[in-house]
C-alpha cells in the first residue's frame, strides 16, 4: 500500500467519523443547517440584545448512556466530547469533583476580579487616604476657629452619675476594639502599597499576619459591645422634638448659647445610629468575610434594589447585577467592609476629637462616669432635671440624694 | 479608669476564646472546610 493509499484511508475514516459525530445533533428544526450549532439568528438576536434561547447549547452536554463501549472507535469518550464538557463546564451542569471542595472551586472563569482589584489598588486607596487625613485636617481647623468648648457657668463642685461602670465598661469595650480593628484594618489595606516598600516583604509579612489575627478575633469583643451598647442606650437615642430643636440651633456650637438636650443631644444621637447601623453593616460584611462564600449579601440585596428601580434612579434603565459568582459577592463583600469602615472612622475621629480635647468635662462622663453638674446643666439641661427629680423623689424615700 | 482597663482585659480574652473556639470547634481551617480527601476524582 503506498502511503498516499494510507493517506486516504485515515482521510475516508476521518470523515466518517465526522459524519458519525454530525447525527448526533438534530437532523432538522430551526438550527438542521448548521449541525445544530448557532445560527445567523442567534448571532444577530444576541446583537440586538434580545434573547436567545441557549438551550442548544446549555443541553448539549453528551450523553453517557448512550455511549459506545469502550472498545468502539471514539467509546473511550464516555458519551461527552471535549466540547460537550466544556459546555457542561460553562453552564455549570458538570458533575465535577476536585480535591479543593470549597463553595467556589468550580468556578473556573469570573471576570470581575480586575475591575475589583484596580478599584481596591487605585481609588479606594487614593481617595480613602485622602478622606482620612481631610478629616483630621477639618477637625484641627475647627479646633483652631471654636477652641475648646469651656464650662460656660461657675463649676459647682457637685457631680451626678452619667455612666454606670456597667455601660462605661461596655464602651470601652467597643472603642478599644473598634480602634484596634480600625489599626489592623488599615495595615492590611494600605500594607502592599505603603509598608512593603518602606519595611521589605519579610517584616511586614510578620506584622502582617499578626495583624490579621488581632483583626479577625478582636472583631467578636466588638460585636458584643455593639449589642450591648445597642440595648443600654437605645432608649435615650430615640429621635424626638428636642433634637429638631438643637439641630436648628447648630446644636449651639458657634456661641448660639445651650440648646436644651435630654440625656443625649441630636449630634450624639447621630453618631448612636452611626455605631450602629454602619457598624452592624461592618459586622455583617466582616462575617462574610471571616467565613468565606457562607453568606450571600450581596445578589439578594441588588435584585430587592433593583426591584425598587434604585439603580435607575442614577441612570436611566440600569440594573445591578443580581447573579454572582461566589468570587463577586466576596469582592463586594471586601470593598462594603472597607469603605464604610472609613466613613465610621472619619465619624469616630469627630466623636473623639469632642469627647476629649474639643470639650471640657465631657471626658469625665465615661472616665470616672461622674460629670460637673455645671456641664450636666449646660449640656443636658432636661436630663439634668429629671436627676434632680428623680433624687429628690429617692431623697424623701430615706435613702441616698445626690453625691457631694 | 477601672472599667476601660477591664475592658481591655475583656477584649483580650474574647479573641483568644474566639480564636481557641473557632480553630477547634467549628473546622475554621481553610483545608478542613474544603478538601475532601486524598484523591481527585476517582475514591468517590
Ligand atoms: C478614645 C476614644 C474614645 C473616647 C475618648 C470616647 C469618649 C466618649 C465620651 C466622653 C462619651 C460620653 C459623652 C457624653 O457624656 O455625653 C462617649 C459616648 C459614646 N461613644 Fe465614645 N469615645 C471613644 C471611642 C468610641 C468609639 C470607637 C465608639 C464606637 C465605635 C464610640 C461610641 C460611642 C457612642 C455610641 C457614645 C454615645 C453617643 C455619644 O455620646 O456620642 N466611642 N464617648
Amino acid at each position: 500500500m503506498t502511503i498516499l493509499q494510507q493517506m486516504l484511508r485515515v482521510f475516508v475514516l476521518i470523515l466518517f467519523a465526522g459524519g458519525a459525530l454530525a447525527q448526533d445533533g438534530p437532523a432538522d428544526g430551526p438550527r438542521a443547517a448548521t449541525g445544530g450549532a448557532q445560527t445567523l439568528e442567534d448571532i444577530l438576536a444576541r446583537q440586538a440584545r434580545q434573547p436567545v434561547d441557549d438551550g442548544f447549547r446549555r443541553e448539549a452536554t453528551g450523553d453517557p448512556d448512550a455511549a459506545a463501549p469502550v472498545t468502539a472507535p471514539l467509546g473511550t469518550r464516555g458519551g461527552a466530547s471535549d466540547s460537550d464538557l466544556w459546555r457542561a463546564l460553562r453552564y455549570d451542569s458538570a458533575d465535577v469533583t476536585t480535591r479543593n471542595n470549597g463553595p467556589a472551586a468550580t468556578v473556573l472563569i469570573q471576570d470581575g476580579g480586575m475591575w475589583w482589584l484596580r478599584f481596591r489598588e487605585g481609588p479606594l486607596l487614593g481617595y480613602g487616604a485622602w478622606f482620612l487625613i481631610g478629616t483630621l485636617g477639618v477637625l484641627a481647623l475647627f479646633f483652631l476657629l471654636r477652641g475648646r468648648i469651656r464650662i460656660d457657668g461657675e463649676k459647682t463642685g457637685r457631680t451626678v452619675t452619667r455612666f454606670k461602670a456597667i455601660e462605661r465598661f461596655a464602651h470601652w469595650l467597643l472603642a478599644g476594639s473598634f480602634l484596634l480593628l480600625g489599626l489592623t484594618g488599615l495595615i492590611s489595606l494600605f500594607g502592599r502599597k505603603y509598608l512593603i516598600p518602606t519595611f521589605g516583604h519579610e517584616a511586614f509579612s510578620t506584622f502582617a499576619i499578626g495583624a490579621k489575627w488581632v483583626h479577625n478575633n478582636v472583631s467578636w469583643a466588638f460585636m458584643v459591645a455593639l449589642v450591648m451598647i445597642f440595648l443600654f442606650w437605645v432608649i435615650h437615642n430615640l429621635p424626638d422634638r428636642t433634637d429638631v430643636k438643637w439641630l436648628l440651633k447648630g446644636g449651639g456650637i458657634f456661641g448660639g448659647g445651650h440648646p436644651p438636650a435630654k440625656k443625649f443631644n441630636a449630634g450624639q444621637k447621630l453618631i448612636f445610629w452611626s455605631v450602629i447601623l454602619l457598624g452592624g453593616s461592618i459586622s455583617l460584611t466582616g462575617l462574610a468575610l471571616l467565613f468565606p462564600f457562607e453568606l450571600h449579601l450581596f445578589a439578594p440585596t441588588f435584585q430587592k434594589l433593583n426591584d425598587l428601580g434604585v439603580p435607575g434612579w442614577l441612570q436611566e434603565g440600569r440594573s445591578w447585577p443580581a447573579a454572582l459568582t461566589p468570587q463577586e459577592e466576596m469582592q463586594y463583600a471586601q470593598l462594603w467592609h472597607a469603605i464604610v469602615s472609613l466613613v465610621l472612622l472619619a465619624i469616630i475621629f469627630g466623636h473623639i476629637y469632642i469627647g476629649t480635647l474639643g470639650m471640657e468635662g465631657a471626658y469625665d462622663a465615661m472616665g470616672s462616669g461622674e460629670v460637673e453638674e455645671q456641664w450636666a446643666r449646660e449640656h443636658h439641661s432636661l436630663w439634668l432635671d429629671e436627676v434632680k427629680a428623680r433624687e429628690a423623689g429617692t431623697d424623701r424615700a430615706g435613702t441616698k440624694g445626690a453625691k457631694a | 479608669m477601672k472599667a476601660m482597663l477591664l475592658a481591655v482585659c475583656a477584649m483580650v480574652v474574647i479573641a483568644v476564646g474566639a480564636n481557641f473556639a473557632l480553630r477547634n470547634y467549628a473546622g475554621f481551617s481553610a483545608q478542613e472546610r474544603t478538601t475532601v480527601g486524598e484523591s481527585v476524582r476517582l475514591d468517590r
